[in-house]
């Protein structure tokens, strides 16, 4: 395994795969579009501020010259062509790089679920029956098609150097199409605001030989840690900054389950009795509530 | 008896909220005392509290800005410093404590300090423009000034009872349910911004009615100055989007008070269409802000450059432009919430196009400068500071609407360096310059420009400090919202930022010294021409600070350019217009209802908040017998005889022929 420390380096514009490179591509285009008329425009503001001062008797006061037909032409045009230009990239990119739209490759997608808990993933591999928390392995140069949910409230799935994120909701599937093209490893992330946990709810990618790949699932798969309906509620429960850990055993359909809810959503902070307000976070807990969240019969490490 | 309050809602054991309470309890209680032992009670009561004049409900709408924007700015720097001092490490604010900040931060910014601040500058300069007496309602006006502060008040109140909501600003389902919020935040937020929401709708109905219906004789839409177009601009959009956000919250009232499933994951509930919804209005209020700051700076550019503004009528169009496509482009806020191409494409390129009417605008007043000449006082140096940042802000922006970039930095620190970026250039900038533009005209005398230009060259030096760093840290795959940091790469940028906020802090201390030293000075500052910048539009016609009723006689406007045309007219003739008869005239009665309502509301707020139900039923009936009485009321008018007005307008005129001698004499 190359574990490079480079996956902590470098952000959206330091991309390793496809999908983070096209991204990054109609950013940099957009960019230069845009400064095509910017930069004329902003020394233009300067150069008009400082040459008609009131102090420089060598300007033409001109207070007469409020109107001319000509210049609004222009005044409308250049921005509305920069608009046409960009509104061609938008279309273009929109396309192009759809979440859900599969990656060219002559290699078979891999499939990941992902279920975003109250604060730490959750990594299903259907195909390989096994499941991970707060650590995703994929191959390299494979795509990967990630179908992706949340256990309770709204979280993004994000992981800056492979490219576009996308929401995860209760209730609901979106599609994310994304992959590595080099080993190594990287940062994931949420990125959208989730709660008192949410600073934690980070996780390792490491993308690994596509041969790798498959002794790491073959030697997790039928090991210890079962994830069945009944773990999953505990797993579902709040906790902050939970340690990675593996499942050698994924009850089939869990996925779509949570999908579906036919597992229920996430309890939220269920220890707090109802209508008691919660103003101090520091309060003592409740006699008779239960002890926090504990992971279920996880097997330590990756 | 009292719902869920208890003792324990005091936070006894964190010391940080508990300290700030005090300190704003013990500045209060002085400020109080001091009143008090001043005896200047019945005068606060007569002048200020039950006053429907619109300039004194214009100054308070911006004194209450101001101490917001303070507390607000204090929020701020609690979370820059918290993310630099939580590197590798917790920090001194735990994420409870930490996600309040931020939540608080954002809401106190956008509803109790940048609206206020805009809506007192448009209460106090558009009945003035449009050579008025007063707005369409003028007890309606006071009734919104005082629910506003009813909705400040409440979450001031957070700070010391309770909490306040740790969801952001906006509270997205179904993290601001019950189910994951179980405490009192969110129903704070969700009772200050409603009560406060029904004052800014009023004030929405209030001023577009005004702009419509009441201007000076003679003074056609096309001869309204451009601050009063883009004022009626964003009333017109408060009108149309505040419903969508009262609605909005309204249904998450109902499902936290009373278990609906409107945006819950449960029974059917649909977290999509709160996001949908309450970005149905808040990309509007973004408009709602920024249209009035951009006819600010129309005014300014064309004051400051001794030229009327550059393709008028463009600057119309434009500004209606961005006003209707305002209402087309709430998706680009989600993006990544995986609409599809088609619906993504559309939105992007909806976005992009509302540029087209911000380059308009911005080549109009480049050409406003183009055969000048351009004074820089502090107002135009604001204007200036604007339109250069604020034109990469517009860039990033357009940036972030190009949904493959976005998907790459959406809720970035680059999306919060963008918003940041355009919010402060755009409106706080624009808050300032039309500040130090209209004060004179508010209390007769200049701000000092020294201390003025101070504070704008540390505000925007400490400004482009904090967010340059925010743009990389976004492109290095910063999130927002963070309350600890772990990743090396991303110090040095949280560093600068830090540091920026000490310059902003000093900038902040400029701004406060400038206006003591004015107010200590202000003999030598005085304006006594009514006309400190030469100005154009018709408020520099009448004295600083006008008479209560503004016009002696009404103006009659004839172009786009009212006061220049009678200054060129009366210094060719040497006298300050025609001498007329004078006429009594009508003017509004000074009324309680606007306090007692709001002190009403504050009740029923605080009571929901807290399900006291018999104190809310107090509160309602309270707010309704408030109502009858009013509705009930045997004079709204009185009248100011003709003598009173000559006695008052003859002294102004006497300061205006002095002017015009002495011009003589120079020349």
């Amino acid at each position: 395994m190359i574990a490079t420390l480079s996956g902590c380096a470098g952000g959206v514009l330091d991309p390793q795969g496809p999908i983070g490179a096209g991204n990054r591509t109609i950013l940099l285009n957009s960019l230069a579009v845009m400064l095509v008329i910017v930069i004329p425009t902003l020394v233009a503001l300067l150069l008009f501020a400082w040459m008609f001062r009131a102090s420089n008797r060598n300007a033409r006061y001109d207070p007469e010259f409020t109107y001319s037909g000509r210049i609004e032409l222009i005044v409308w045009s250049i921005p509305t062509l920069t608009i046409l230009f960009l509104g061609g990239l938008i279309y273009y990119g929109s396309y192009h790089l759809d979440p859900r739209r599969p990656i060219a490759s002559s290699q078979p997608p891999l499939d990941i679920q992902v279920v975003a808990l109250d604060w730490k993933w959750l990594f299903l591999y259907p195909d390989q029956g096994v499941g991970t928390v707060n650590q995703l392995v994929i191959p390299a140069g494979v795509p990967v098609r990630f179908k992706l949910t949340s256990a309770s409230v709204m979280n993004t799935f994000f992981v800056p150097q492979l490219g576009s994120m996308i929401y995860v909701m209760n209730g609901m599937q979106t599609e994310l199409n994304l992959q590595a093209d080099r080993e190594g490893d990287y940062r994931g992330l949420s990125a959208h605001f989730s709660g008192d946990g949410f600073s934690d709810m980070n996780f390792r990618v490491r993308a690994v030989s596509p041969d790798e790949f498959a002794r790491w699932a073959s030697s997790l798969h039928g090991g210890g840690g079962v994830l069945n309906a009944r773990a999953y509620a505990e797993l579902a429960r709040q906790s902050i900054n939970a340690p990675p850990a593996s499942f050698g055993v994924v009850q089939d359909g869990l996925f779509d389950a949570i999908v579906r809810q036919t597992l229920p959503p996430g309890p939220g902070p269920a220890e707090t009795a109802a209508g008691e307000p919660q103003v101090s976070p520091k309060a003592e807990p409740k006699a008779g509530t239960p002890a926090p969240a504990q992971q279920p019969q996880p097997k330590a490490g990756g | 008896m009292l719902g869920k309050l208890d003792w324990s809602a005091i936070p006894f054991d964190q010391p940080i909220p508990l300290g700030a309470a005090l300190i704003v309890f013990l500045a209060a209680a002085a400020v109080l005392i001091w009143v008090t032992v001043k005896g200047y009670w019945p005068y606060l009561w007569d002048e200020w509290i039950t006053s429907v004049d619109h300039k004194r409900i214009g100054v308070m709408y911006i004194v209450l800005a101001a101490l917001m924007l303070l507390r607000g700015f204090v929020d701020a720097v609690m979370m820059r410093t918290q993310q630099v001092l939580a590197i590798h490490g917790p920090g001194y604010l735990p994420p409870e404590h930490y996600d309040q900040v931020f939540s608080a931060h954002g809401t106190i910014m956008i509803f109790f300090a940048a609206m206020p601040f805009v809506i007192g500058l448009m209460n106090f300069v558009v009945p003035l423009q449009l050579g008025i007496r007063d707005v369409a309602f003028p007890t309606l006006n006071s009734v919104s000034f005082w629910l506003t502060a009813t909705g400040a008040l409440l979450v001031n109140i957070s700070l010391v009872v309770g909490e306040f909501a740790r969801t952001g600003w906006l509270p997205y389902a179904p993290l601001s349910e019950t189910t994951y919020s179980p405490g009192v935040g969110v129903d704070y937020y969700l009772w200050s911004i409603q009560i406060s929401g029904v004052g800014t709708l009023l004030t929405g109905v209030n001023l577009a009615t005004t702009i419509l219906k009441m201007r000076a004789p003679g003074m056609g839409y096309l001869h309204m100055p451009m601050f009063c177009w883009t004022s009626l601009a964003s009333n017109l959009l408060i009108v149309a989007a505040f419903p969508i956000l009262t609605a909005t919250l309204a249904m998450l009232t109902l499902d936290r008070y009373l278990g609906f499933h409107f945006f819950t994951n449960e029974a059917g509930g649909n977290q999509m269409m709160f996001m949908n919804l309450i970005w149905a209005w808040g990309h509007p209020e973004v408009y709602i802000l920024v249209l009035p700051a951009f006819g600010i700076y129309s005014e300014i550019f064309s004051t400051f450059s001794s030229k009327p503004l550059f393709g008028y009528r463009s600057m119309v169009a434009a500004t209606l432009f961005i006003c209707i496509v305002s209402f087309m482009v709430w998706l680009h806020h989600f993006f990544t919430m995986g609409a599809g191409a088609d619906v993504n494409a559309a939105f992007g390129i909806a976005t992009s196009v509302i540029a087209v009417g911000t380059g308009v605008k911005i080549y109009n007043w480049l050409f406003t400068m183009y055969g000048g000449r351009v004074r820089f006082d502090t107002p135009m140096l604001w204007a200036l500071g604007f339109v250069t940042t604020f034109i990469i802000g517009g860039m990033t922006g357009v940036l972030l609407a190009v949904p493959p970039a976005d998907f790459m930095l959406h809720n970035s620190l680059f999306l919060v360096a963008h918003f940041h970026n355009v919010i402060i250039s755009g409106v706080l900038f624009a808050a300032f310059a039309g500040f130090t533009y209209w004060f004179p005209k508010a209390f007769g005398f200049r701000l000092h420009e020294g201390w003025g230009k101070a504070a704008f060259w540390f505000t925007l030096a400490g400004y482009v400090l904090v967010f340059v760093p925010l743009y990389i840290l976004g492109l290095l795959g910063m999130t927002r919202r963070l309350q600890h940091i772990d990743l090396d790469m991303w110090t040095p940028w949280l560093i600068v930022a830090a540091f920026g906020i000490l310059v902003m802090i000093v900038g902040a201390a400029c701004q406060v010294a400038q206006l003591v030293v004015s107010i200590r000075h202000r003999e030598e500052l005085r304006d006594e021409t009514g006309d400190p910048w030469d100005g154009r539009s018709l408020e520099w016609s009448t004295s600083s600070p006008p008479p209560f009723f503004n016009y002696a006689r009404l103006p009659h406007v004839e172009n786009e350019e009212p006061y220049w045309t009678i200054k060129q007219r009366a210094m060719e003739e040497q006298r300050p217009g025609e001498d007329e008869s004078y006429e009594p005239i009508e003017m509004p009665r000074n009324s309680p209802t606007g306090f007692v309502t709001a002190f009403f509301s504050t009740l029923i707020g605080f009571a929901l908040i807290w399900h006291i139900w018999w104190l809310a039923i107090v509160g309602f009936i309270g707010a309704y017998i408030t109502f009858v009485v009013f509705a009930w009321r045997e004079h709204g008018d009185y009248e100011v005889s003709a003598e009173e007005v000559e006695r008052i307008d003859r002294d102004g005129r006497a300061a205006q022929l002095a002017w015009l001698r002495r011009r003589e004499r120079v020349a």
